[in-house]
């Protein structure tokens, strides 16, 4: 039997503990939420033991490994303390929020041997398994560029109470949202040497980002762009899609399909219905279950292979701190002189900018 | 409970298969009169029960079916709650206890304070009443004979261990709306075992029942074993398993076991309505003139 500890009772925490629960192997000796309300409740119902505080777990219950849901501000600190005690981690993404701390959690959980997984669940979709598959087996040549998208109906209004509306606690597209598509990029394509033409913007949001758009760049000259917003509300839920193009074909892929073109052969298509294995239990998605039983698995001894450990989590996390700088520098390609503000999107645009081009005829770049 | 039910993914574009042709049905059926014209024409092919998740544009079809009473007499809903994109959308930016209590009505003074107290007590009890009867809102004055729990807040609160949940469901849907609670779920043979411990007898279950096991947790063949020999009555969705199986040998899969009672299918043709209502007709009778 494993012990499990389940550390934040929000969205993620309940869903990765309605999952565990049902595991054969596991026993779930505690949870803890900051909330009294969630807490009490889930006492009083399903009889699970509750904890007001991690360490308080952590030493009370002894658990073989904990599950960290809570506010991504807290990961790390949490994490390190289950560490610290010889207990395996799964936490919830993004990893840290400072690029010292992943390193420092990291080395950590090499020291002590421990598993340690982030939950970013979009490597276990089958379609993209596939697709991560089709990439290395070559099937579509070598990559020269390809493009990772993000939608979805997050945040459609200008309000929002929680920690996700501030930046402080992790909050916002970037590292809420845009995280899941870097990791999957990275996972497919590799992590990119630098980044440019970031920009990152808000749209309802006003202490945050609700969109990421920016170029990869990989030392071997391969480049890639990311698109991510999540106030787009013509999706029903987050929508992924990633699309190559190599020397022999087309890849696209999101999390039904996984369509391949080959150059002279056309196309072949997989779907996830054919695609994705049974899992033990279902709740909302065959992914959420794959990765806490993946996770058990490592646990439990019974596989030895590595997805989404932290120094994986850390290579995203890098990413998105230079999405982040690279936003900062805004434009590096500019018009010389003193270019006027133009009034985008104004009637007085075409006469501006007319103006302008008239009193400044031999236009130079720098 | 009718042989052939309608069900409603297609008019909110979910599609397991293909997210290219999701979206085409989004925008199809944007305007509820597409969604209304199809509910029409499977109503012409004998098809009087419409299983829909109790999504806001739900509502305007209710007010259009009670606008026409002559037009829809003897037509059904099988009410499946919650919306539950509405529910995960609204925890993201509220946090749990702040999408609880903007979900529970605050248009009544009373409920208000009868759902503070709920709140404060740890009852879940009048806590899940209010929630349940602010997803029937919109179904006041229509038949609705069978009212669902969506598979995501069963298998959820299964997971979980909550299972006075479904006894609580079940007893509010019998006393309050008359009607016989029905539970969807993705892990039957699970739930059938929770739902006998939690007291709920010979329940209405729908789940994934189809040849190619997609989304049948334990397997097929323990599906077939469970669907032979247990107490429920089944309802078998996603037969076609999105369109990855061809319709009569998907069909017949499910025609073939007898006790299944009623199978819901996503359809926006009149062509693919009558195909599936007259192979379900013909395999029917197949099997009961094998069985004679």
């Amino acid at each position: 039997m494993v012990k499990i500890g389940v550390i934040g009772l929000g969205k993620m925490g309940l869903s990765h503990l309605s999952i565990v629960k049902t595991h054969p192997d596991v026993k779930v000796v505690g949870v803890c939420d900051a909330t009294g309300y969630v807490l009490d409740v889930m006492a009083k119902y399903t009889g699970l033991a509750p904890f007001g505080d991690y360490r308080a777990l952590l030493d009370g219950a002894k658990p073989d490994a904990v599950l960290i849901a809570t506010p991504s501000r807290s990961h790390g600190e949490i994490a390190r303390a289950a560490l610290e005690r010889g207990v395996h981690v799964f936490v919830e993404k993004p990893f840290c929020l400072s690029l010292e701390e992943a390193h420092e959690l990291v080395a950590l959980a090499r020291r002590k041997q421990a598993v340690n997984q982030v939950g970013y669940h979009y490597r276990f979709i089958a379609a993209f398994q596939e697709a991560r598959r089709v990439l290395r087996a070559g099937t579509i040549g070598e990559v020269h560029n390809y493009r990772v998208e993000a939608y979805g109906p997050v945040v459609l209004r200008p309000r929002g109470s929680t920690w996700r509306s501030q930046k402080s606690e992790g909050g916002g597209c970037l590292y809420d949202y845009a995280s899941h598509a870097v990791n999957l990029s990275n996972w497919l394509f590799g992590v990119p040497a630098g980044i440019g033409g970031a920009v990152v913007h808000s749209v309802f949001s006003s202490g945050v980002d609700d969109e990421v758009y920016a170029t990869l760049y990989h030392a071997n000259g391969v480049s890639g762009q990311l698109c991510i917003n999540w106030s787009d509300e013509t999706q029903r839920k987050m929508s992924m899609r990633v699309e190559a193009w190599g020397s022999k074909g087309k890849l696209n892929a999101d999390r039904q399909e996984c369509q391949v073109h080959v150059r002279g052969e056309g196309w072949s298509v997989r779907y996830t219905t054919d695609l994705t294995p049974p899992v033990r239990y279902y709740v909302r998605g065959e992914e959420f279950s794959a990765q806490i039983d993946h996770f058990v698995d490592r646990v439990a001894g019974r596989s030895s292979e590595e997805v989404n450990d932290f120094a994986s989590a850390l290579e995203t996390d890098l990413v998105l701190e230079m999405l982040e700088r690279d936003a900062a520098l805004g434009a590096r390609t500019t018009v010389v002189g003193a270019a006027p503000e133009l009034p985008a999107g104004k009637a007085s645009l075409r006469e501006t900018l007319a103006r302008w081009i008239a009193g400044k005829p031999a236009l130079r770049l720098r | 409970m009718d042989r052939l039910l309608l069900g409603d993914n297609p008019f909110f574009g979910v599609n397991h298969m293909s997210e290219e042709k999701a979206r085409a049905q989004a925008l199809r059926f944007q305007s509820n009169r597409a969604v209304i014209e199809v509910l029409d024409v499977a109503l012409d092919e004998g098809i009087r029960t419409f299983m829909c998740t109790t999504h806001e544009r739900i509502a305007e079809v209710c007010d259009h079916m009670r606008a026409n009473p002559a037009r829809y007499a003897g037509y059904r809903f099988y009410p499946c709650m919650p919306y539950a994109h509405k529910y995960n959308n609204a925890v993201t930016e509220l946090g749990m206890l702040g999408a609880l209590k903007k979900m529970l009505p605050d248009g009544l003074l009373g409920s208000a304070v009868q759902g503070g107290l709920a709140l404060a007590t740890k009852d879940i009890e009048p806590v899940m009443r209010m929630l349940i009867d602010a997803e029937m809102a919109m179904f006041r004055g229509l038949a609705t004979p069978v009212v669902f729990l969506q598979n995501v807040v069963v298998d959820f609160l299964m997971g979980l261990g909550f299972r006075d949940a479904f006894r609580l469901f079940a007893r509010h849907v019998q006393e309050r709306y008359g009607a016989e609670p029905g539970f969807i779920t993705m892990n039957l043979p699970r739930l059938l075992d929770t739902l006998e411990q939690a007291g709920v007898d010979n329940p209405i279950v729908c789940a994934n029942i189809n040849q190619l096991g997609f989304r049948m947790c334990g397997g097929r063949e323990l599906y077939e074993r469970t669907i032979a020999t247990r107490r429920f009555r089944p309802v078998a969705m996603s037969v076609f398993a999105s369109g990855a199986l061809p319709a009569r040998e998907a069909l017949r899969y499910v025609c073939a076991q007898k006790r299944i009672e009623s199978i819901v299918f996503g359809a926006s043709s009149r062509a693919n309505i009558r195909q599936t209502r007259l192979l379900v007709e013909e395999l029917d009778r197949d099997r009961e003139a094998v069985a004679a």
